[in-house]
């Protein structure tokens, strides 16, 4: 489990440097910013063609200070990283270097399953960082696999996406690797911690980042934060950890096992353009979907409580 | 000869990092964070007490000092430091209020 972090155990040191390409308020800009803090100089990071390598620069010049980074293929994010760790185990330098694959939604849930797949279960020693935008917003808002129920984007129906989010943490847990965790932009002190914990396990690491996206999901640049609490707190997003098959509640979702505890799931849908055309019996539905996620996350609890 | 160019084109896909790799972000919104320096906690406290703003800042332009410092130039103006700060004492102004 991570250990609890608090705001002057963050080092002042920047990894990021201002002035970069990346939108105002962007949710990712604060996941990297902290992520990059917990992992330190020592680490190398393999990204795919997402808003992160957009974030990297045009030729010649990038905002990433010390830190290695390589820009790989769409599919190849994961592949590309077994590779690193291989060489970096046969120069016997893989305990003190970090290897990262850093990639959107789309370049795990629908272009890079496979490599990542593969690639935890060849036991690859690296941490793979999902940040979920809930769509290709890179290129202009295009639906992904993790784009969630009645969502509008440029390529759903009208009415918005008729299926639900790819739950990318159970298809990860069920490979059986060391450390799966969820976290959220707007708990930079969670980010920290969970990184942290996971630079110190052996073996591979996944850790799903939901990442409010101001143009994307139509909110204005300041609510990003909201946004991001907004869904923790209601329910939509839980924010948990599977260490060696022990499940725990992070803090900030523990109370909410109580349903009454949960905010309205109206609150977060309504405050968002992409849910725009909701009808009532969406809203249902999302009801009946966070009740059924809270359902499994009670009974991974009950059992690990009773082991 | 064919090393060399080999070499070459190696060294020119390595990408420098640089401050202001976008241009000037600062130019980017009309509307800039100011610290009202009365209400602000650490600064009545005098010591490391809050940087909620430090924290919560997508790019590195706010530093972690007393009082805390906003890098005008390159600050995008999301107003994220003014929401979440607890007594509220940054506010977003026009440029020309600054």
């Amino acid at each position: 489990m991570a250990d609890k972090v608090k705001l002057y155990d963050i080092p002042e040191e920047e990894f990021l440097l201002p002035g970069n390409r990346m939108c105002a308020g962007c949710g990712l800009s604060l996941i990297y910013r902290t992520a990059l803090k917990a992992l330190g100089p020592n680490t190398i990071i393999t990204v795919p063609a997402s808003c992160l390598t957009v974030l990297h620069g045009m030729q010649g010049f990038t905002s990433v200070d010390k830190i290695s980074v390589l820009n790989t293929p769409f599919a190849t994010v994961a592949a590309s990283a077994s590779g690193i760790e291989a060489a970096l185990e046969a120069m016997g330098k893989d305990d003190e270097v970090t290897c990262v694959a850093f990639a959107g939604d789309g370049g795990t849930t629908d272009i890079g399953i496979q490599g990542l797949s593969g690639a935890a279960e060849r036991r690859t020693n690296f941490i793979y960082a999902c940040y979920d935008n809930e769509a290709y917003m890179n290129t202009g808002v295009q639906r992904s696999g993790s784009t969630p129920y009645g969502s509008f984007t440029t390529t759903t129906p009208i009415y918005g996406k008729t299926e639900h989010k790819k739950n990318m943490p159970k298809i990860l847990e069920a490979h059986d690797i060391p450390y799966v965790a969820t976290s959220c932009a707007a708990y930079p002190l969670d980010i920290y911690a969970k990184f942290k914990r996971a630079k110190k396990i052996k073996g591979t690491k996944y850790i799903h980042i939901l990442s409010p996206c101001p143009p994307g999901w139509g909110f204005s640049t300041k609510d990003t934060i909201k946004m991001g609490k907004l869904a923790v707190e209601t329910g939509f997003w839980p924010l948990y950890e599977i260490e060696n098959g022990k499940f725990s509640l992070s803090t900030p979702s523990k109370r909410l096992l109580d349903p009454a505890k949960r905010k309205p799931i109206e609150e977060y849908l309504s405050t968002q353009k992409r849910f725009n055309r909701l009808s009532n019996e969406d809203i249902e539905e999302y009801k009946r979907y966070i009740n059924q996620s809270w359902e499994y996350i009670k009974s991974k609890n009950l059992t690990t409580q009773l082991l | 000869m064919v090393d060399q160019k080999v070499h070459e084109i190696i060294l020119a896909s390595i990408q420098k990092p640089v401050v202001g790799e976008a241009g000037k972000t600062g130019s980017w919104s009309r509307f800039k964070p100011k610290i009202d320096l009365d209400k602000c906690t650490v600064v009545k406290m005098n010591k490391d007490v809050c940087h909620f703003c430090w924290l919560y800042c997508p790019e590195p332009i706010i530093s972690r000092t007393i009082p805390p410092k906003i890098n005008y130039e390159y600050c995008k103006g999301c107003g994220i430091c003014a929401e979440v700060c607890p007594p509220k004492a940054i506010k977003m102004v026009e440029e020309s209020e600054l």
